[in-house]
């Protein structure tokens, strides 16, 4: 019993580390490929001085951050302005505890994964609210304002596109939704058009609201550079406004991840040779891709043509995708 | 009906103009960089860029084609330019034993250039004239001579 005590503990110990790291290294060398990604879209170089290729740009960034003061403004609400960056990177690292990187590599088999993931998402937008509330600045309290009308809009076509892959799967087990799509990719959840014509529409949908809860452009009204500064982050300095960064990027994999899980059958091999941790890796950074390809192809919406999206176009889509999945399910 | 098709068609126009968006950024990537990684590499300056004046010289002895005229000196509005020179016995013309050029007052007017009626002077295509030290701006133009096409 007590070898068996030490083997969980050194598991916890093993997987905890392994997921803060698995964070922070994606949140750092995606930022670098970020940039060297609109780079090669704007015929630029990107960065190329620090290290092989600018490889080592991360790590320069990081210790920059790292040296600078942490300032917290006159009139702001210290505790709170001090709680928003740990309540914005700790459920961005929670959410990486339910995911299934392979049929072995997982924290935590958890039979409610899904909810849990968007359980923890929801806080994002609380901490980003604490944040621009309690930096005491105008830019960062219309910021806040906007986040949270953001969020509950696209909130409601992303849960129901849930809902109805639900319907499908059974089950919220993030592990089973993966294994029911084995096989080839004609057996992904995106191409399962017996259960709702509307599938393929539905992924769409997925993406454009993973895109605007994860705050990425061209649904980044909240940052807003150039008309909010930053927005909720305009106050933060040094490591408080990395560990928003680093929050952002976490929550960009968690997003891919989850669309990878749901529609692109996870760690599935596409022609049904060798599953396993590489396709989900491969998947996840083609998905990261098309996510940084989006935002540096399109500009940023203006705040009504946000809401109109998905309160005109993206709600009623995904409403038609739940009933017609309703009524499959009932027939067949 | 009508309002519906056309909220349908919306939708479907608005959609296909996002994937041509993204395949004419898609289409960048393999296009070669436009930057010119500068320290490293630069571009040849062009033709009618003024640098700082310099002597043209013969292209067979490779002596300055300057007469000491003094024309040059004369028409300088900020007297940035000094000459001085002598005629050697049996020479042609005088040739210049000193030729200073201020650069810290010099405000590139072409004065001097416009002045010159023996092919003598000309700007040169010199662009990387940054220094911590004013005398690096004291140019003796008779010691840079040769023509610098950066």
């Amino acid at each position: 019993m007590p070898h068996d005590l030490f083997r969980e503990i050194a598991r916890l110990v093993l997987y905890v580390v392994g997921l803060v790291a698995f964070g922070a290294f994606n949140a750092a060398y995606l930022s670098l490929l970020e940039r060297k990604e609109s780079a090669w879209f704007q015929r630029r170089r990107g960065p190329v001085e620090v290290g092989p290729f600018g490889l080592l740009q991360p790590v320069a960034d990081g210790l920059k951050l790292l040296g600078k003061q942490l300032l917290v403004p006159r009139g702001a609400d210290v505790l709170l302005f001090k709680l928003a960056p740990v309540a914005v990177i700790t459920p961005a690292i929670m959410c990486l505890v339910v995911i299934p990187f392979s049929e072995t590599i997982g924290a935590r088999d958890f039979s409610l994964g899904l909810l849990m993931i968007y359980s923890f998402g929801a806080i994002n937008v609380l901490a980003t609210l604490l944040a621009g509330w309690a930096s005491n600045n105008k830019y960062s309290s219309i910021s806040a304002a906007r986040v949270v009308a953001q969020n509950i809009a696209y909130e409601i076509p992303l849960l129901l596109i849930i809902l109805a892959l639900v319907m499908v799967t059974h089950t919220f087990n993030l592990r089973e939704i993966v294994e029911l799509q084995s096989g080839g990719f004609w057996q992904w959840n995106i191409f399962q058009i017996s259960a709702s014509p509307l599938m393929p529409v539905a992924f769409v949908i997925y993406v454009i609201c993973m895109l605007a809860e994860t705050n990425r452009a061209p649904f980044d009204i909240v940052e807003a550079e150039s008309e909010l500064i930053a927005g909720a982050f305009t106050e933060y300095a040094g490591m408080s406004f990395g560990l928003f960064f680093i929050a952002e990027y976490v929550n960009v994999v968690v997003g891919s991840c989850i669309g990878i899980i749901l529609f692109l059958g996870g760690w599935q091999c596409p022609f049904g040779l060798l599953p396993g941790l590489h396709w989900f890796l491969v998947k996840l950074y083609l998905f990261c891709f098309a996510v940084i390809w989006v935002r540096w192809t399109f500009p940023r919406t203006q705040f009504y043509g946000l809401l109109n999206l998905s309160w005109k176009i993206l709600i009623p889509l995904s409403l038609v995708h739940l009933v017609v999945t309703a009524i499959l399910v009932k027939l067949f | 009906m009508r309002a519906f098709g056309k909220y349908l068609k919306e939708i479907v126009t608005g959609s296909w103009s996002l994937l041509v968006g993204m395949w004419i950024t898609l289409r960048q990537i393999p296009v070669r960089p436009v930057t010119v990684n500068y320290p490293y590499e630069s571009l040849p300056m062009t033709n009618r860029f003024r640098g700082h004046v310099e002597l043209i010289r013969n292209d067979e002895t490779g002596e300055p084609n300057c007469v000491v005229c003094m024309a040059c000196q004369k028409a300088c509005p900020s007297n940035c330019i000094r000459v001085e020179g002598h005629k050697p016995e049996g020479a042609p013309h005088r040739i210049p034993t000193l030729f200073m050029l201020d650069f810290t007052t010099c405000s590139l007017c072409g004065l001097c250039v416009e002045s010159c009626k023996f092919n003598a002077l000309e700007f040169s295509r010199e662009y990387n004239q940054a220094s911590l030290s004013k005398e690096d701006y004291q140019m003796d133009l008779l010691q840079r001579g040769g023509k610098e096409t950066h």
